[in-house]
């Protein structure tokens, strides 16, 4: 059992939590995913590292409320248990040598892109962020990213916070204006990254992507998390997450995404029902 | 004087048409009139035959003659002297190649129903004793197990019978390994392989879940610990895909991943948390073990028509005659001589069909059987909305990666002796991590080969 240490609403349907695992926070590094199952019949959902203390042994995770397992997680509070939480599973983003990135996060990604642009920042190199969402209500972590950025951009698609416009609008404005980026890391909707990657794709910029598609077990056992890369079958879990964006098959790994759509939606009422019983 | 039928005693089991709908146990079990029966029939053959053909040479004319005397737990305490899972090797283990394959009486007529009388008396102790095994004497060493499948969890209890500190990482939530992920209720109830679970905690072992050597520790801090020895039995859990199109459709699962669902998570239950796709026809493709039970799991989840695709023959299909006649009685349908060329799908991505080639079969190749080689325009279409991949695993490359000094062969398997011991010192290694997919008992073999050979070698550490 894992306790959870903090927990804190980011927006009406986004929550922090530091979750006591002090194996985890001694080896998580930016990129990497935790598995989790809330209740000893729960499913298992991979969640991104989005922040970890050493010291303390605490591993921070942020996750948006779409199906019943995150509805039922978000009805724990601080103090109470979650069952299983294990990791840090997949490769850590490659951060070495990079003088110059463009760090892109969209809605909830930004809870991974965040340690991302952090590491990048301490380890010395210009890091410019772009975050976009879709409304000043659901605006995460614009703090932390100002913190680890030399230079902040917001977007909000209907213009209630920062710039109205997207993710993909600033990354253009900001090449047009003369940045030389060594890299773009993009992470956030499938639908985000493909077109952040068509748009650095014309540029010529190295893009890395971060993908989050279904899995089980999140060591290579089950294989439900492939996606094409190059032409190639490649794992998430293991070969994974992040891959060069430039050649991965968007399309079809936004349709394996949909594949449980109802059910989530189905499970997540009925959870929501049962705690408006209880109540 | 000997029973001398020229028939094993016959398993009850549920009837096919009702258990095609249910996921509990098929096979019920002998009564105790029946296993006395069936143990008149052995001969008591002064030089054992069938022990040569048990892989952890369990004494089967002595465990038989205390079934004779109805001294059932007499039977078991024989059993545990070789076998720490008995309940589970009654139910899985493919006797008809081992211990009954050597029995005299098969000779003429057919071979004493060793299995089926391990199961039982494994079940009349599950059921009657309550009392757990007593946790020896600790010896003051350390060992560390990776994986708790059968070679790993023999191989902590052989360890901790002789008194080692032995703790077990698990990397799933749930200890069992692909008797608990893979091999489905209906075959294996859980309820027993966490029996057995419960049985090696009172022995003293450790298990700690949620661990993945390689990630969240490695085999070196494992060392560094304190552990002297350590065993690897994390299997072979990668699965493998044809490589054809349309295999990343919408309905296209692996073996590994549609019994997953069904067994470790649960799916088959009502109200389960996660989700599994309902089909109406599904074609499992490969004929192994693990496609019979994906395939009785999709006809008991509720599908229409469930097809077996094999490139070969009934003939040459590697699952056990028992599994293969299961099946069969169950309604799944047999294509054999048919191999899959590209899975079809809708707009939505959704699987629609599978196009498939006739094959026949030509000259035998390495493995001794004849090679199957397509026939000439003979494509056609089975109308099929999920596709179960089953066509072998191999060996996960987490452990092989992250730790310096373990050599392993271009299949990935890690390189060990006979006594299991690898290229690095005081790091044992068997089962499917070894051997490539194989069975549970020559996992529990290689676990208890290997848990004699890290005593030795911690021994002569001293």
């Amino acid at each position: 059992m894992y306790k959870i240490l903090r927990k804190k609403e980011l927006n009406p349907t986004v929550t922090l939590m530091d979750i006591e695992a002090p194996l985890i926070a001694k080896k998580a590094e930016p990129g990497q995913f935790v598995i989790l199952r809330v209740n000893e019949n729960g499913e298992r959902i991979p969640l991104t590292v989005a922040d970890y203390d050493r010291e303390k042994g605490t591993v921070t995770i942020i996750f948006q409320i779409v199906g019943g397992t995150t509805e039922l997680l978000n009805h724990k509070n601080e103090g109470e248990y979650i069952q299983d939480f294990v990791g840090p599973l997949g490769k850590a983003t490659e951060t070495e040598g990079l003088k110059k990135v463009a760090v892109v996060g969209g809605g909830v990604g930004c809870a991974i892109a965040y340690p991302v642009a952090k590491k990048l920042h301490d380890n010395g190199c210009e890091v410019h962020s772009i975050v976009g969402f879709r409304n000043k209500d659901l605006v995460i972590l614009e703090d932390e990213f100002k913190a680890a950025s030399t230079e902040l951009k917001i977007m909000t698609d209907d213009g209630t916070y920062g710039t109205k416009g997207l993710v993909t609008d600033a990354l253009k404005a900001l090449i047009e204006a003369g940045n030389k980026y060594d890299e773009v890391i993009a992470i956030g909707p499938v639908i985000m990254m493909k077109f952040v990657c068509k748009l650095t794709k014309e540029y010529g910029i190295k893009t890395v992507v971060s993908m989050n598609p279904i899995m089980i077990d999140g060591t290579g056992m089950c294989g439900g998390c492939r996606l094409t890369v190059g032409g190639e079958t490649k794992f998430a879990c293991v070969d994974g997450p992040d891959f060069d964006g430039h050649l991965v098959d968007f399309d079809e790994a936004l349709e394996r995404g949909s594949m449980y759509r109802e059910f989530e939606a189905k499970k997540r009422e009925e959870v929501c029902n049962l705690f408006k019983e209880v109540k | 004087m000997p029973n001398m039928s020229l028939k094993k005693n016959e398993m009850p089991t549920q009837d096919p048409n009702v258990r095609n709908k249910n996921f509990s146990e098929v096979a019920l079990g002998y009564t105790e009139e029946q296993a006395v029966d069936e143990a008149n029939r052995c001969l008591n053959c002064k030089n054992k035959p069938c022990v040569s053909g048990c892989p952890v040479s369990i004494d089967i004319p002595a465990f038989i003659a205390k079934i004779r005397e109805k001294d059932f737990e007499g039977a078991y305490d024989t059993i545990a002297k070789s076998s720490s899972l008995p309940a589970v090797c009654g139910r899985v283990c493919p006797q008809e190649t081992q211990c009954e394959s050597k029995c005299v009486r098969g000779i003429k007529g057919e071979p004493v129903a060793i299995g089926r009388l391990e199961r039982f008396v494994a079940d009349y102790h599950n059921k009657n004793c309550t009392e757990a095994p007593k946790a020896p004497e600790k010896n003051g060493h350390k060992c560390a197990v990776i994986g708790a499948g059968p070679s790993g969890l023999t191989c902590a209890g052989d360890l901790a019978k002789m008194g080692y500190d032995v703790t077990v990482f698990e990397a799933l939530h749930l200890a069992g390994g692909v008797l608990v992920y893979g091999i489905p209720e209906f075959r294996l109830p859980k309820a027993i392989v966490a029996h057995e679970v419960e049985n090696l905690k009172a022995l003293g072992v450790k298990i700690e879940t949620n661990v993945v050597i390689g990630k969240t520790i490695e085999v070196d801090e494992l060392f560094e610990e304190g552990y002297e020895a350590i065993f690897i039995g994390s299997g072979a859990g990668l699965p493998r895909f044809m490589n054809i199109p349309g295999e990343n459709l919408k309905g296209v699962y692996s073996a590994n991943e549609f019994l997953t669902r069904v067994n470790l998570m649960k799916a088959y239950k009502d109200g389960s948390d996660t989700p599994i796709k309902k089909n109406t026809n599904v074609a499992v493709v490969g004929g192994g073990n693990v496609a019979m039970d994906a395939a009785r799991c999709a006809k008991r989840l509720g599908a229409e028509n469930v097809y077996i695709v094999y490139r070969r023959g009934l003939e040459e299909m590697p699952a056990r005659k028992e599994e293969v006649e299961h099946a069969m009685e169950e309604g799944i349908i047999f294509k054999t001589l048919n191999n899959p060329v590209e899975i079809l799908g809708d707009e939505h991505k959704f699987v629609t069909g599978m196009k498939c080639i006739e094959m026949e079969l030509g000259e035998p190749d390495a493995s001794g059987r004849r090679r199957p080689v397509e026939k000439p325009d003979s494509e056609f279409t089975i109308d099929v909305d999920c596709v179960v991949m089953s066509i072998g695993t191999s060996p996960n490359p987490l452990i092989r990666n992250t730790t310096k000094g373990l050599e392993t062969n271009k299949h990935g398997c890690f390189i060990a002796d006979e006594n299991g011991q690898t290229s690095r010192e005081g790091v044992f290694a068997g089962g499917d991590a070894v051997t490539g997919a194989a069975t549970v008992i020559l996992a529990m073999g290689a676990g208890k080969t290997a848990a004699k050979a890290m005593d030795e070698y911690i021994s002569g550490c001293r």
